[in-house]
């Protein structure tokens, strides 16, 4: 047996109760993590990534299997594990009512840290952290990405040898997200440390030295991220349209048989074929796209490994009514807003405007005022300041009728947990005024539409989280809204139901439908007609996603990403902050 | 210093920073002893003064006169003068007064034979407790009177025995001197119980538990810090109650003060314990605070004898206070001050006392694990 491991899984289980059932959250998981690196725990919400860290930390004992950190058996002796192990979890686990030097104290007491070490060690990792100059700050002010940065600080005081760090950049904004991986790596080199990072975001894979793919309890691969993706160079490329409409490509590609994905890239779709396809043949020839190989990356494996195949598009167009209007109307129009809540400036002088059958997207880390600004198109929030119409209404103050022509799919879960699938549905309909066969009839087109016909008798609040969102945006279509808002949709769903999301939205779109979207996810970006983005409150700019990214290209970056994009900008607008000051 | 005594420092060090910038917290310990104490010792009485009585005589003579003079004259009655019983019937239904005194036309002359039932008496009922002091108090005065009336006369006195009563320990009955020492026992589980039962589960609840597990802390010493900071901020509210009851009320202190002392730092320890094991069996705060008030406040409050005798509750309910632990620490409070040292007493409530820390220390300590399954 090789104890040099930091970190060894022997065939571990876990089984909760959940009433009379057991669910099962990991299911023979075995592994063992090589010393001096930093692996990644990669998966969609709910494959087990929180079980299996706090497994690997004591706070849980298996069910069956056993597991050994830096050499002592978890389930004999949890308290040495959590003396020895570094563990930052998922939710800021730092008191907001102390100070950032008062929270490292106390971590520094609780890990035995000597007086004589401290202040070379605070030091350090305030330096690193950028932290230096808020030491006196409460934690409770930071914002999302400097409490993220303390609570791997208080983690790192003690530089233990096993470093567990579950979802720390999730909805960090990337610049912050950047930092932690840089400081991460810092310590990895320095130190030797072992880190097990958990992250939803499958981009971050390609970050790892070695990556453990977790779905749904299960471990489906461990290895190097080139390991996984290796497999697909050649089947991947970038397809351009040459003047086809690019939904619609999308839409007839993921049709076709031997197209595993196609996805939205700028004004590129990026195609991941199967491996018996001929792909030259049937792209180049028997559809005529034009296209160039691309360098397959770990999403584009996690998609060809876990995507079902022969699946037919959602048609939700066919099945909405008419709109009538010209898609040059102006459908929404924000001028200043301005929202204020007591000295906080949440949204600041935002202006944007979106025209009919648009998708249109609010792209910014969390606390960007992405969701304040939601509620105030919505009236659901007076504005302090600044014009706004939606439909040619401030919803505010317009009559319910006009209401009935928008729709709103909240950030979190809004739906009646104990109530089903049908009888949510029903409610949502009635609650627009439909009543009797019309009723029937659009509770009907929402599980066809959404495919919701297994669940129809289920309680909402039991379903799967895909589910849960799927139903959500049913209800948020029942009275046919011509202007629907999203906010953050694809939060914390896997990347497949994410493209099952894109796609319903794309067909609302093509059927005339406005949407406006709020999103975290850089990538997503790329979805949008066009974006605004957004940071603390302000709009930093807004256009297509390909003026977006060419404000960012240069001679070192020729090909910028959307997360390059956003950087630049917020790199650009914090420049422009200090010279102000100064 | 040793790591175990640096860890303990700097959890103690850290709930104490948390105690003051957080202003429920100070105002739970320090403000609210105070409105209870101001509350219940000058606006709550159990005592009756003045109150509102009608009376009606059919036939004013000298007779009727001396006995409603007689109302007239003792301070518990602020008598009114009503033409006719319907009036009076009326006021008392309207409860402008408590109560009625029915002189009819024949009452001086059945009065002076040695009737019975010469007087009618009516009580609002609506309050039984007031009802019953009321009543008390008007036959108090009707047999005064009758005793002087027949004093006066030369006639020995009709009744056979006449009732003579002796209060000990609170020689004027004045309720104020037995609520203000049982208040100190709820003000105690105020902030023993419902204060740590929340600060417990609010660290469940804002996933800093999580992050305070997964350190060499031990369990016993999370405990520990936790309950010296808020041991201290509940004798804090302890003094300055009983500092508010022996210079406002002027509630005597007839014990050493180290006694009093002792016991309350006993029943704060038990106040803790369940507090503590509250938080840790709910994790979370709302239902601690509810499961804090059920089981912990309102029996203190109802069934602690601090405002309601136990010994006339039915008798399961008698059986049930043997479960609340501020029925002992009242006992000894109200000893303490009032009645002095008497050992028995205090023994036998602080062994229940002590018996009941062990149970749910033990209970404690089996149920904090350092695992969240």
């Amino acid at each position: 047996m090789n104890d040099d491991s930091p970190l060894r899984f022997s065939q571990v289980s876990l089984e909760f109760a959940r009433g009379r059932d057991r669910l099962r959250a990991l299911d023979a998981v075995d592994f063992s993590l090589a010393p001096g690196r930093v692996c990644g725990l990669i998966g969609p919400d709910g494959a087990g990534k929180t079980s299996l860290m706090r497994l690997a930390c004591g706070l849980l004992r298996p069910t069956s299997g056993s597991i050994h950190v830096l050499g002592i058996d978890a389930r004999a002796r949890p308290q040495a594990v959590q003396s020895a192990v570094g563990y930052m979890p998922q939710r800021f686990g730092l008191y907001e009512d102390l100070s950032v030097q008062e929270n490292l104290d106390l971590y520094a007491d609780l890990q035995g840290l000597e007086p004589e070490v401290r202040p070379e060690r605070y030091d350090a990792l305030m330096e690193m952290t950028g932290l230096a100059p808020f030491t006196g700050r409460l934690a409770g002010k930071l914002s999302g990405g400097m409490k993220q940065k303390l609570g791997l600080a208080c983690a790192l005081l003690r530089a233990p040898r096993l470093l567990l760090l579950d979802e720390p950049t999730v909805g960090v904004d990337p610049l912050s997200r950047r930092e932690l991986w840089h400081i991460v790596y810092g310590q990895v080199r320095d130190l030797g440390m072992t880190v097990l990072l958990s992250t939803a975001y499958l981009d971050e894979a390609d970050r790892c030295d070695e990556v453990l793919l977790l779905h749904q309890g299960r471990l489906l691969g461990q290895g190097p991220p080139a390991d996984f993706s290796e497999p697909l160079r050649g089947r991947v490329f970038q397809v351009r349209g040459e003047g086809r409409s690019q939904r619609r490509l999308q839409q007839e590609l993921e049709q076709t048989p031997g197209v595993i994905d196609a996805l939205a890239e700028g004004e590129t779709l990026r195609v991941v074929t199967e491996a018996s396809t001929d792909a030259e043949t049937l792209l180049r020839t028997q559809l005529g796209l034009s296209l160039q190989p691309a360098q397959p990356r770990f999403e584009d494996a996690f998609v060809a490994r876990l995507k079902p195949r022969g699946q037919p598009a959602p048609a939700l167009g066919d099945l909405l009514a008419p709109l009538s209007g010209h898609s040059d109307d102006e459908v929404i129009r924000v001028r200043q807003l301005t929202r204020r809540f007591g000295d906080f400036i949440a949204v600041n002088g935002v202006s944007f405007s979106v025209r009919r059958g648009e998708v249109f997207g609010l792209l910014g880390a969390n606390g960007a005022g992405k969701t304040t600004t939601f509620r105030m198109l919505c009236g659901l929030l007076p504005a302090s300041d600044g014009e706004l119409s939606v439909a040619g209404l401030d919803l505010r103050v317009a009559r319910a009728e006009a209401r009935r022509r928008i729709g709103y799919m909240a950030q979190k879960f809004s739906l009646y947990g104990d109530l089903s699938v049908q009888q949510n549905l029903r409610f949502f309909a009635s609650a627009y005024g439909l009543r009797g066969r019309r009723q029937s009839e659009r509770v009907d087109w929402a599980i066809d539409a959404f495919e919701l016909e297994a669940y129809r008798p289920v309680n909402a609040g039991l379903l799967p989280l895909g589910f849960k969102q799927r139903l959500s945006f049913a209800a948020a279509l029942m009275h046919q809204p011509e202007i629907l808002f999203l906010d953050e949709p694809t939060s914390g769903v896997d990347p497949l139901a994410r493209r099952e999301f894109w796609a319903r939205t794309n067909a609302l779109a093509e059927a005339g439908v406005t949407v406006l979207v709020t999103t975290h996810f850089m990538e997503e970006a790329n979805y949008c007609d066009r974006l605004v983005i957004m940071a603390e409150g302000q709009v930093l700019a807004e256009g297509t996603p390909a003026e977006m990214k060419a404000r960012a290209r240069s001679e070192a970056l020729p090909d910028p990403t959307m997360e390059d994009a956003f950087i630049h900008l917020v790199e650009a607008h914090e420049r422009a902050a200090r010279e102000a000051v100064a | 210093m040793t790591p175990r005594g640096r860890r303990l420092l700097g959890m103690i060090r850290k709930e104490s920073l948390q105690i003051l910038r957080d202003p429920s917290s100070i105002s739970i310990a320090f403000v609210m002893p105070v409105v209870l104490l101001l509350l219940f010792g000058y606006g709550v009485s159990l005592d009756a003064r003045s109150i509102p009585l009608g009376i009606v005589i059919e036939q004013p003579d000298t007779t009727t006169q001396s006995l409603a003079g007689a109302f007239e004259r003792s301070e518990f009655f602020a008598p009114r003068r009503y033409g006719s019983i319907q009036q009076a019937q009326q006021a008392l239904a309207e409860r402008r007064i408590d109560g009625v005194l029915w002189l009819r036309n024949d009452f001086s002359r059945r009065a002076l034979r040695g009737d019975t039932a010469p007087i009618g008496v009516f009580v609002n009922g609506v309050d039984s407790n007031q009802a019953n002091i009321t009543r008390g108090y008007i036959q108090g005065t009707w047999l005064a009177w009758l005793q002087h009336v027949a004093g006066a006369r030369g006639r020995p006195l009709t009744l056979p025995v006449a009732l003579e009563q002796r209060i000990w320990f609170n020689p004027a009955v004045s309720s104020r001197l037995f609520l203000v020492p049982g208040l100190i026992a709820i003000i105690m589980t105020m902030i023993g119980s419902l204060l740590t039962a929340m600060v417990v589960a609010r660290e469940w609840e804002r996933g800093t538990m999580e992050a305070l597990l997964v350190t060499p802390l031990h369990m016993a010493e999370m405990l520990f810090g936790k309950l010296v900071p808020y041991f201290l901020l509940g004798m804090g509210g302890m003094l300055l109650s009983v500092a508010m009851a022996l210079l406002l009320f002027d509630v005597p202190l007839r014990s050493p003060l180290w006694l009093l002392a002792g016991s309350s730092a006993l029943f704060m320890l038990l106040s803790l314990a369940i507090g503590l094991l509250i938080s840790i069996v709910t994790r979370n705060q709302f239902l601690a605070g509810q499961v804090a008030l059920v089981v912990s406040f309102l029996p203190s409050f109802l069934l602690s004898g601090f405002l309601f005798d136990i010994h006339s509750m039915p008798q399961w309910v008698q059986t049930l206070t043997y479960l609340v632990p501020a029925r002992y620490f009242v006992a000894m409070l109200q000893t303490l001050f009032l009645a002095g040292p008497v050992w028995p007493v205090l023994l036998a409530n602080g062994a229940a006392m002590l018996l009941m820390l062990v149970v749910l220390t033990v209970a404690v300590v089996r149920k904090s694990r350092k695992r969240l399954d």
